[in-house]
């Protein structure tokens, strides 16, 4: 999986439905407390520098040792050449247990055995990830009691037909064939996922101007027809 | 059983007998075709979406006089070094070879729409039911004085990629240390509204890291341009001092050239230069004017909702060639209304679902090296025109990875709209 799909997929969990999704569901507010375990060694927001651990902002979507001018262990270079980028799964599992994720880290530190205490980290240490340009005061994008979608909406039943054409004005972005050359690919996701990731962006809860303004003219039906044909979507 | 005479002969008459009638039913009740004209964004995608959603219910022909196109988008990254001109070259095969498309190279001559014919250079006579124009630009004769085509490798455009591009190219990286580029930018409307602007931060960049002491000259006969305030925000902070633009105000739309000995004469003042990229005045690509397409201001006025000719319903002009409204003369504006278009032609002819139209277009240009800037919109059609809806534009102040990020957008849309067009 690719660095932009991570960054999508990270974003998405956190946006499914309520009872879908509850165990994920981090409160910022109570993450802030959380993230007194952290400070001594990392910084976040605005000026933040690299200290005994590097900087965390923009953390969601960035590949592992990938800030420049800090010095890293080899073993987590080694992991971020191989790929290793900071998603909602990989950071749950880094900080339940740095070492167990990648043994040579020189993060000295336990970890946070409470799954609820990481999501809530996870939570506030992603308002400082999501629109560069809003750091350090954005607002959080991605929080699920951000986004308010009718769970009827989510049991519209979308025209696949209606949806090829729609999908039209996807595809001069999106590769149908669901590869990334530098946008994200947006086929055979799990509709649910599909619907929530579009009414992100028509609610402006996610950040990217040309998809807040593609979404905003699309209907519940319209967002569901996409989700359909794109989630059923073979090679040609 | 021995072949008798008889029966041989039998056999024989029933075979002409099918062939006859088969040729009949081909005259009155053949599948419908299609002709496009111009194999770019608009084209190449028409033909495309109407072959691919038609799934062989309608034959495509598409005419284009080149074997390998080069997208005029990203031609500008080319000049600056930031892609190979093979990286922007395509060809049809992917369209014949796959979708079934008649790939045709040849140049469309003239259109009889009485007929409902378009023949071509080398002599041929294509019918259609319906036909699609997306011929791009050609320019007015006589916008720069002092410049015509007999003067275009001294003084190239390069407006539409290819060559032209390479020409230039190569004079800017052959200017004496210190010399001057000079570009003639063009008046409204144009190809590309963003692309001179583009062009002259390609051009920055070049000769930043080979020959800083250059300058660049733009004269301009507009008083605004696309993303104005974050390209001139990237100019000073990038290329300080470097380049100079003459509005309107100081003589910008009173310009002329010379091309023996290089000088551009901007409201009677001379300078003297070294690369002089002149950019005409434009209009509908020619074919659209021979075939009595083309409106007062030289482009093709269309119906909102289908991409249909106002003076002929078998008519579909798209791109560059059509006065689309609001929508900008863009690749990706051709690329949107082609499927608008597709839909309409498959419903005309098929009977399948139209839905209503949907329209859009972003504008990516790189400032410099992962400094991108967009500009886009949605619009839908009115009676009167297609008209936006929503807009953005990048905004000055905006850090760094955002530009970058921006930046790498830009690649992903280019593979995928090529691959939309070409397959």
């Amino acid at each position: 999986m690719n660095r932009f799909l991570r960054i999508f997929s990270a974003s998405v969990i956190a946006l499914l439905p309520l009872a879908a999704q509850a165990e994920l569901a981090g409160d910022a507010d109570r993450g802030a407390e959380v993230w007194n375990k952290c400070k001594g060694c990392h910084q976040i927001g605005e000026g933040a520098v690299n200290r005994i651990g590097p900087q965390l902002n923009r953390l969601f979507g960035r590949q592992a040792a990938s800030i420049e001018g800090f010095s890293y262990s080899k073993s987590m270079q080694r992991a971020g050449n191989d790929g290793l980028t900071w998603t909602f799964e990989t950071l749950d599992a880094y900080i339940d247990n740095p070492k167990a994720l990648v043994s040579g880290t020189r993060m000295s530190f336990p970890g946070v055995k409470d799954a609820q205490d990481r999501a809530d980290l996870m939570a506030w240490l992603r308002r400082y990830s999501d629109k560069p340009s809003d750091i350090p005061d954005a607002e959080p994008t991605a929080r699920l009691d951000y986004i308010h979608v009718d769970p009827a909406v989510f049991e519209i039943k979308g025209d696949p037909e209606f949806g090829e054409y729609l999908a039209s004005e996807c595809t001069t972005c999106h590769l149908r064939d669901g590869s990334d050359e530098g946008i994200p690919s947006i086929t055979l996701w799990p509709e649910d996922d599909f619907v929530a990731a579009m009414h992100a962006y028509k609610q402006q809860l996610r950040p990217h101007p040309v998809m807040q303004m593609m979404a905003s003219r699309l209907t519940d039906e319209e967002i569901a027809a996409l989700a359909a044909y794109f989630g059923a979507l073979e090679d040609e | 059983m021995t072949l008798n005479r008889r029966s041989f002969l039998g056999a024989a008459t029933a075979t002409a007998a099918s062939l006859g009638a088969a040729r009949v039913w081909g005259a009155s009740h053949g599948k419908p075709r299609v002709v496009v004209i111009g194999g770019g964004a608009g084209g190449a995608t028409a033909a495309r979406y109407i072959a691919k959603d038609s799934n062989g219910e309608i034959d495509v022909t598409l005419i284009e006089p080149t074997r390998t196109y080069y997208t005029c988008f990203f031609s500008n990254l080319y000049i600056g070094g930031f892609r190979e001109l093979s990286s922007i070259a395509h060809t049809y095969g992917t369209l014949a070879a796959e979708y079934g498309v008649n790939v045709v190279h040849d140049w469309a001559v003239g259109i009889d729409r009485d007929a409902k014919t378009v023949s071509l250079a080398g002599g041929y006579t294509l019918p259609y039911d319906r036909l699609v124009v997306s011929p791009g630009i050609d320019f007015i004769e006589g916008s720069v004085p002092g410049w015509g085509v007999e003067t275009q490798n001294a003084m190239p455009h390069s407006w539409k990629a290819g060559s032209q591009t390479q020409l230039l190219k190569a004079q800017i990286e052959s200017m004496p240390q210190g010399g001057t580029f000079a570009m003639v930018a063009p008046p409204n409307p144009f190809r590309c509204p963003p692309g001179p602007y583009e062009r002259i931060s390609m051009v920055a960049h070049v000769l930043k890291e080979t020959n800083p002491t250059a300058k660049i000259l733009i004269a301009d006969p507009k008083e605004k341009f696309s993303k104005q305030g974050v390209f001139e925000e990237g100019w000073n902070k990038h290329y300080s001092g470097m380049i100079q633009r003459i509005g309107p105000d100081f003589g910008g739309d009173k310009v002329e050239v010379r091309a023996d000995s290089m000088e551009l004469v901007i409201d009677g003042e001379v300078e003297k230069v070294d690369v002089c990229n002149v950019i005409p005045a434009q209009k509908a690509g020619r074919i659209a004017e021979l075939a009595g397409l083309t409106g007062a201001n030289g482009f093709c006025d269309i119906v909102p909702a289908t991409m249909q000719s106002r003076v002929d319903e078998n008519i579909h002009v798209l791109g560059d060639a059509c006065n689309a409204g609001d929508m900008p003369k863009s690749g990706f504006s051709a690329n949107s209304q082609a499927k608008v278009a597709a839909m309409a032609v498959r419903a005309a002819l098929t009977g399948s679902k139209a839905f209503p139209a949907k329209y859009s277009n972003t504008c990516w240009s790189l400032v410099e090296t992962n400094d991108g800037i967009k500009v886009g919109a949605s619009y839908q059609a009115t009676e009167e025109k297609i008209a936006q809806v929503d807009g953005f534009v990048s905004q000055t102040g905006e850090d760094a990875d955002l530009r970058k990020a921006t930046f790498e957008e830009s690649l992903g849309w280019y593979a995928g709209i090529t691959a939309d067009m070409f397959g």
